[in-house]
């Protein structure tokens, strides 16, 4: 991952949030509070707009970027998680660390802030999966919707969905499905 | 002693003013901060409002209350980010709230502010 690729990836994330709004929402209207979709797309539309206009030049503004943003725009659960995840990110690439590292160091965060664990059916069992691959050199588009349909006959333990317990079953987790969608993105920018 | 202060962080503009008015009955001279929803119309709870109401309080130390998950988080990086001591209770927002507000207004201490809301957690 360098700057170029890291811009590349949060456009790219920014088309499949907006082009998947709707999609968002939709899962999250059973299990949720059907915001998912309007908080992501409000979220990654800041992040774009901030990109164009500071022009971060180093993969570590470019990760304090898009945590202040996404901490601040999306609201909801998904902003203090996802602004936890890059800002761990943020902090594991100051300490140098490599690119795997990195990506765990978000995780532990996502975890640390909401205290899920896997098989809860959050966006933590997609992390996990992919950082475990990661790690392995075998992140592909195939494991990633493997993880993200792998929530779907599990029963909620946290979040929103856990309100509605056994009715949560029999549907993906929407922050599942936009973590999916944020590690296509991140093969996508690093194939490009 | 240091001031102490409240704060209560709600996903619905209307459940954060109808507790501060009736905190507002039993406790007119505590500072009390409420944050509710993303703005008066849209439910949520924002990071950004969250902070700000911490800074916004006239007290150093504050005791905070909210209603459901996520208003705990924003909560939690708020506090990260504030130089404030701010101590988050995971009890009824109504009850307590309006518990720790009516003994502050009394003059009762932190400590034994905690010993009331602890029975909170009792389910009978």
């Amino acid at each position: 991952m360098n700057i170029e690729m890291g811009i590349r990836w949060m456009e790219l994330f920014n088309e499949e949030i907006q082009n998947e709004k709707d999609y968002l929402t939709q899962l999250d209207t059973p299990i949720g509070d059907s915001d998912h979709g309007n908080n992501m797309s409000r979220g990654m539309a800041h992040v774009v707009k901030a990109i164009e206009e500071q022009k971060p030049e180093t993969l570590n503004e470019l990760l304090k970027l898009i945590t202040t943003n996404l901490l601040s725009k999306v609201g909801g659960a998904s902003g203090p998680l996802y602004g936890s995840a890059f800002m761990g990110m943020m902090k594991a690439e100051t300490a140098g660390e490599e690119w795997a590292k990195i990506l765990k160091t978000g995780l532990e965060n996502i975890q640390m802030r909401g205290k899920a664990e896997q098989g809860d059916k959050t966006m933590v069992d997609v992390w996990i999966a992919v950082v475990e691959a990661v790690e392995n050199g075998e992140l592909t588009h195939e494991l990633i919707d493997e993880a993200v349909e792998a929530t779907k006959p599990l029963k909620a333990k946290k979040g929103r969905a856990s309100y509605v317990g056994d009715r949560s079953i029999g549907h993906i987790d929407p922050g599942a499905y936009s973590s999916g969608l944020l590690f296509h993105t991140m093969l996508r920018a690093e194939a490009q | 002693m240091e001031k102490t202060g409240i704060i209560i962080v709600s996903h619905v503009y209307e459940i954060a003013e109808g507790i501060h008015r009736l905190i507002k009955e039993v406790a007119a001279d505590v500072d009390v901060q409420v944050v509710g929803g993303v703005d008066i119309k849209e439910i949520g709870t924002s990071f950004d409002t969250t902070l700000a109401a911490i800074n916004n309080s006239s007290a150093k130390n504050l005791l905070a209350f909210y209603d459901l998950g996520s208003a705990k988080m924003n909560l939690e990086m708020a506090v990260e980010m504030s130089d404030k001591t701010v101590k988050i209770y995971d009890v009824p927002v109504v009850e307590g709230s309006y518990t720790a507000a009516a003994l502050l207004q009394a003059g009762v201490n932190q400590e034994n502010i905690e010993e009331q809301l602890e029975e909170m957690h009792n389910v009978k």
